[in-house]
């Protein structure tokens, strides 16, 4: 319904987890998924 | 609990993103359908995380932690038998009619299948129980917001009393589910419970993975554990011989059929779901996605509980383990007292005294009245097994990813919360207020009447989170006839799905005889050692149950047996409909080619199949 919802969580996780960069490393995850779902949504 | 700048900007990014997706979707809600359907137009993979997330609620989460560390790895069938079977079942075979009948919901289904009658008795009973489930969720939430002292600092700040803690939790709680709903209806609910299925497994996963590292893995928790914790099926075959206090038949029969084939089958919040699915192999898919994530949920939420009190009693955060500590006598009775409190459960906001009688990181209930630990019939403290996933984020999770976990904690409580109030919401616009009160108005007006819905439900639902709080005995009472209303649920729906004879009037006869029988069976057993009354034989006493457990899935049993064989002697007394009006609605006059083209793993059937082998590979794994 008009919103890619991989938008939201790839935009949510990247940003938790640039905020956390336990903390550094479960952050780089986090980041990692989140581009994964952004970069999953820009490609449609 | 200590909460810093960098967690609460993590719970504030959160909720923006929360209200944001709100807002994103408010201006494609136009219709009634958009609003209260999802417009049938959301993609497998979201519909089938949202369809597991409207069930991970209060109870997943902090409950099934808490039946980690009361009863094992038993847990494990509350999903393993007691989800899986039944999500694969309703995918599968029936999906095509719900969704295949154009049925906006559950109740619909059932007026379509049979008649008015049965439908209002169904819409009804749903539409309380929804606006229950959803205050009790708030009302734990507040109740655990209050008891971490997660709000002690900015009310500190700020100079508010402690004592409105409760209430601020609960008017926010119910704001900020209200703002993101009212918004973008039920597309903004189930797009949120992804993020917030996402968020959990973000929370908990380096919970779980720090706890086996402290433990040294998974045969240093198994040997730390309690004999019979590490197994799921070996003792079942006595209720004497396991931590559950139930027997195979018993839990197979009342647990694997009646409760989990009546809930995951029949119970409109999960059914919604996959009904709001963008085709008829999406909706079918729905579930069967669902059974993927929730198979290997108890490694996330039932773990945190098996480590908890796997621990020593006395350990302080980040303490190397060496070798494994006695084992001790079953966690249900209790444990051993010690004079030191657990630093993590001081950091919690938990009484030293609490702790000190705990065992684990499990801490003892305190009675209010006299503020010492509550002691049991043998005289051993009660251990108060909810906060095992609180003592764990408090014990492991330095600031930064305890406000991740306590995020996560917050986002479970208000997606169950969500779900119920858009069931609600629906089945009262459509089964209720269009069906009772105006049938014929315009689309606009019914989709006013859902927005409306959404704020008296949620209004409903705080009255409820109030109610619980003065008047808990009553409130235990509803839920007890709420579980007799649910247990011959699916019966009907078997019956009228599958054979084209069951008439509405064999349907209406059967439930409530199914309703009364579950009441009956309630008022003359009880379970071993408990009192008369909310526990059962206030009619008397015809039998002694081994566990209040044991109970509740042999109520289940009588509910829907009487159930299915009262539908059947009626139905055959009464006239059927003619199989014409029955198209659609019934497996043997309905065309079953449905879009079962294309790879193997993207149709319903052979994943179904991959994923019950995966579940009973992991059942014979824990055996």
């Amino acid at each position: 319904m008009g919103l890619d919802l991989r938008w939201p969580v790839g935009l949510l996780f990247t940003l938790l987890g640039a905020l956390l960069v336990v903390n550094l490393w479960w952050g780089v995850v986090m980041m990692v998924f989140g581009l994964a779902m952004i970069g999953l949504a820009r490609r449609g | 609990m200590h909460l810093t700048a960098i967690d609460w900007a993590i719970m504030a990014i959160y909720f923006v993103f929360v209200l944001g997706i709100g807002f994103a979707l408010r201006r494609y809600m136009k219709t009634s359908g958009d609003f209260l359907l999802a417009g049938r137009s959301i993609p497998a993979w979201i519909c089938g995380l949202a369809f597991l997330s409207a069930n991970l609620g209060a109870q997943e989460v902090i409950g099934m932690a808490a039946s980690g560390a009361k009863y094992g790895i038993a847990t494990s069938h509350f999903y393993w038998i007691g989800a899986i079977p039944a999500m694969v079942f309703v995918g599968l075979f029936m999906m095509p009619f719900y969704y295949g009948s154009r049925a906006r919901s559950v109740p619909e289904y059932l007026r379509l299948r049979f008649d008015e009658k049965t439908r209002g008795l169904n819409a009804i009973s749903f539409a309380a129980m929804t606006v229950f489930s959803s205050g009790i969720s708030m009302y734990a939430m507040a109740k655990l917001i209050v008891a971490l002292g997660v709000l002690e600092g900015p009310f500190q700040a700020l100079g508010w009393p402690a004592s409105w803690m409760f209430h601020v939790s609960v008017l926010v709680s119910a704001l900020i589910v209200l703002a993101y709903i009212f918004l973008g209806g039920l597309t903004s609910a189930i797009y949120n419970e992804v993020l917030q299925f996402f968020l959990i497994v973000a929370g908990f996963l380096p919970l779980v993975s720090l706890g086996l590292w402290n433990v040294g893995g998974w045969d240093g928790l198994v040997a730390r554990l309690p004999s019979g914790y590490a197994h799921s099926w070996a003792g079942m075959g006595s209720p004497e011989t396991n931590p559950m206090g139930v027997e195979w038949f018993g839990l197979a029969m009342g647990l694997g059929f009646v409760l989990s084939f009546g809930y995951w089958c029949t119970d409109f919040l999960v059914v919604q779901r996959a009904m709001a699915a963008d085709s008829m192999g999406a909706a079918r898919r729905t579930p069967i996605i669902a059974a993927v994530p929730k198979m290997l949920f108890p490694f996330l939420v039932i773990l945190p509980g098996l480590i908890a009190i796997s621990l020593p009693i006395d350990i302080a955060p980040g303490t190397t383990l060496e070798a494994p500590a006695a084992i001790e006598a079953p966690a249900t009775s209790g444990g051993g007292a010690s004079d030191s409190a657990p630093a993590g459960m001081a950091r919690a906001g938990l009484a030293q005294a609490t702790v000190a009688v705990g065992r684990g990181l499990i801490p003892a209930k305190i009675d209010e009245a006299t503020g010492r630990p509550r002691l049991d019939r043998q005289g051993n403290p009660e251990l108060d097994y909810d906060m095992a996933i609180p003592a764990m984020l408090a014990h492991y999770l330095p600031t930064g990813l305890l406000g991740l976990g306590l995020t996560a904690l917050l986002a479970s409580f208000m997606s169950g919360m969500a779900g119920n109030v858009t069931a609600f919401n629906t089945v009262w616009t459509f089964d209720i207020y269009q069906a009772y009160i105006r049938r014929r108005a315009s689309d606009r007006h019914y989709l006013r009447m859902g927005q409306f819905a959404t704020v008296f439900g949620i209004g409903l639902s705080i009255a409820a989170a109030y109610a619980a709080t003065r008047f808990n005995n009553i409130m235990d009472m509803l839920q007890l006839v709420f579980a007799f209303v649910n247990a011959p649920l699916f019966a009907t729906f078997l019956l009228g799905m599958f054979w084209k004879r069951a008439t509405g009037h064999g349907a209406f006869t059967g439930l409530v005889s199914g309703t009364l029988a579950a009441a009956l069976h309630h008022g003359l057993t009880l379970p071993r050692a408990a009192m008369v009354g909310i526990k059962g034989g206030w009619l008397g006493m015809w039998h002694e149950y081994p566990s209040e457990m044991a109970q509740n899935f042999w109520t289940a049993i009588y509910a829907w047996t009487v159930c299915f064989v009262v539908t059947i002697l009626v139905s055959l007394a009464t006239r059927p409909r003619p199989d014409e009006e029955l198209v659609g609605l019934v497996y043997s006059l309905t065309d079953h080619r449905h879009e079962d083209t294309g790879p193997w793993y993207v149709r319903p059937a052979p994943l179904g199949a991959l994923v019950l082998a995966f579940t009973l590979v992991l059942n014979i794994v824990f055996w």
